[in-house]
């Protein structure tokens, strides 16, 4: 097993670890969601059918309805939400659902601002650890060996 | 980043203007810097979109606001609930959620928000004058108001459109700033296929600019010459629920577009996109989910909701027969008024419409769709209603909305 760590711009602070989730295309987390439940309801979704509980939801944008915070805000109550959020582009509907979860009920889950030069490496990963401060956030990568191989041969370009 | 706060600001944050003002501003400090925002602006007006019962979050969010006897600072609309508190009778969901539902309207009511429950404030009871900064959530709402109208508001998302009605205050960036609302991508649209209607041509197009322009202001050049501020409205609908589109301009149009270059702001754009009929065609296609011919069990419109011009352009469409299935229509209380003002109402209920107010069918425990599928000329119903309602459904024009209802199946004229 081996260790990387990148460093990224904290959105939302917070700790968290998981497998990474790469969404293929951007998700609306109203209509698209389910937060009872946390899995992807979006009959147009390429991913439709996977669920994001405990995941680090990679998504490069955010998309669609602004009613996708309160979606995500319920999802984090119940804890069906995923455990840190990555992203590419700042995405105000995805901030906020994530910190009125950390405000009312005190689920922290961390948004940074990964860089696209690390993006695939992330997402290859076996797991990725999120430490989110108010100075700046690292993702540390957990690769194991074989999967790791495994992995980066059939991640999506 | 670091955050200029006003003297204004700060009262807000320190408690000087109430409890529930500091905690709306507390959050809107911490949201300034995750979207890099390093100053507020002063708005004139706020459209919320929290009164849709989404769970327990969304009620609890704006219970804090009450119980720390929070009051808006500036006129407010909202958007549409989960129930309609005039025909409550509609409802077909759970009790608990009706229950909730309500209590999350008269919450935001006691909040001293005007009890719109629209998704089209736009057209009957708020519309801001051009180049207003403004604070709005409900994203079909938000491309209107910024492209249609040129007032300015960034895609706000439920909780955050509350916080700036609570502070008068919203941060200063994106589109609320002269420099990014120039054209990033230039769309060009070919002649549309025959027969269509400029609303077809709209919501395709939208449809298109949604998934293939993501978040980029785009410029639109080569719609029909008869596109009407309806077909705007389906466009930015459609454009809304693909992608996130906040704004786009069409060319000789809308008001900060009078020419191409001006939408551009002089500089090239970073992406073309070339829109030919068959494309059109295709985009149509994919909002169907089932063929020509199949059963249907209701027709939905108005989403957004139905303005008086587009009960206009369907009234003589409804002479004739009485259809075989429900057709259920979502307009404002503003708009039901006019309705029964022209004596409309009931000519539409012959002709088996349901009006619904304060909400919206495809947000689901409103139609009883038996058997079928559900038909609509919304781009963004289309969109949303197969996850929504969990039913089939099928975009055609209005006509062939109706022509569908009146044969029990669906109908391409």
């Amino acid at each position: 097993m081996s260790r990387r760590a990148f460093g990224a711009a904290t959105l939302i602070p917070g700790v968290a670890a998981g497998a990474p989730l790469l969404l293929d295309e951007p998700l609306s987390f109203w209509g698209g969601l389910d937060p009872v439940l946390g899995a992807i309801i979006d009959r147009r979704h390429p991913q439709r059918g996977l669920n994001v509980a405990g995941r680090v939801l990679m998504m490069p944008a955010g998309r669609g309805s602004s009613g996708g915070s309160a979606i995500l805000a319920e999802a984090l109550r119940l804890g069906k939400g995923p455990a840190g959020i990555l992203m590419l582009e700042r995405d105000a509907i995805v901030v906020v659902g994530a910190m009125v979860a950390a405000e009312l009920y005190g689920r922290a889950c961390p948004v940074a601002l990964a860089s696209e030069r690390d993006w695939r490496a992330l997402a290859a990963a076996a797991r990725l650890a999120v430490r989110a401060g108010p100075d700046g956030a690292t993702i540390g990568l957990e690769l194991h060996g074989p999967d790791a191989r495994r992995a980066g041969r059939n991640l999506r370009r | 980043m670091s955050l200029d706060l006003s003297p204004l600001d700060r009262e807000l944050l320190n408690g000087g203007h109430g409890g529930a003002a500091a905690f709306a501003m507390g959050l809107l400090a911490r949201f300034a810097e995750a979207v890099g925002a390093s100053r507020f602006i002063d708005i004139e007006a706020a459209h919320v979109d929290g009164c849709l019962y989404l769970g327990r979050a969304s009620l609890d969010f704006v219970l804090r606001m009450t119980e720390l006897d929070g009051k808006v600072r500036v006129p407010t609309t909202l958007n549409v609930g989960s129930v309609d508190l005039i025909h409550p009778e509609l409802f077909r969901g759970r009790t608990e959620d009706a229950e909730n539902g309500a209590k999350l309207m008269r919450a935001h009511v006691a909040l001293g928000c005007a009890p719109t429950f629209t998704c089209a404030p736009y057209q009957s009871v708020h519309r801001p004058r051009f180049g207003a900064q403004v604070a709005w959530g409900e994203s079909n709402a938000i491309v209107f108001a910024n492209s249609v109208i040129g007032a300015r508001t960034n895609r706000y998302g439920d909780f955050i459109d509350l916080c700036c009605a609570m502070t008068g205050r919203a941060p200063a960036y994106g589109l609320h700033l002269t420099e990014n609302r120039a054209a990033r991508a230039l769309v060009e649209v070919d002649s549309p296929p025959d027969g269509w209607d400029p609303e077809q041509v709209a919501v395709a197009v939208g449809h298109l600019i949604g998934r293939r322009c993501g978040g980029l202001v785009a410029a639109i050049d080569g719609l029909p010459r008869e596109t009407s501020e309806d077909d705007l409205k389906a466009l930015g609908a459609a454009a809304a629920s693909s992608g996130a589109t906040a704004l786009f301009h069409v060319v000789g149009l809308t008001p900060e577009a009078p020419d191409l270059e001006t939408a551009c702001a002089g500089l090239a754009p970073s992406l073309r996109l070339h829109l030919t009929a068959d494309d059109l065609r295709q985009a149509a296609r994919s909002l169907s989910t089932v063929s020509d011919g199949a059963p249907l069990g209701a027709v939905s419109l108005g989403t957004p909701h139905f303005s008086l011009a587009e009960f206009a352009r369907l009234m003589p469409l409804i002479e004739g027969p009485r259809p075989l299935t429900d057709i259920f229509i979502n307009c404002s209380r503003a708009t039901l008024g006019e309705l029964h003002q022209r004596g409309w109402e009931d000519k539409l209920r012959a002709a088996r419409v349901t009006l619904v107010v304060d909400t919206c069918v495809y947000i689901g425990a409103l139609m009883r769709v038996e058997a079928g599928a559900v038909m609509t000329n919304s781009g963004k119903c289309a969109y949303y209603a197969p996850a929504n309602l969990g039913a089939e459904v099928a975009y055609g024009s209005l006509a062939e909305c109706v022509a569908s209802a009146r044969a029990g199946k669906i109908v391409r004229l």
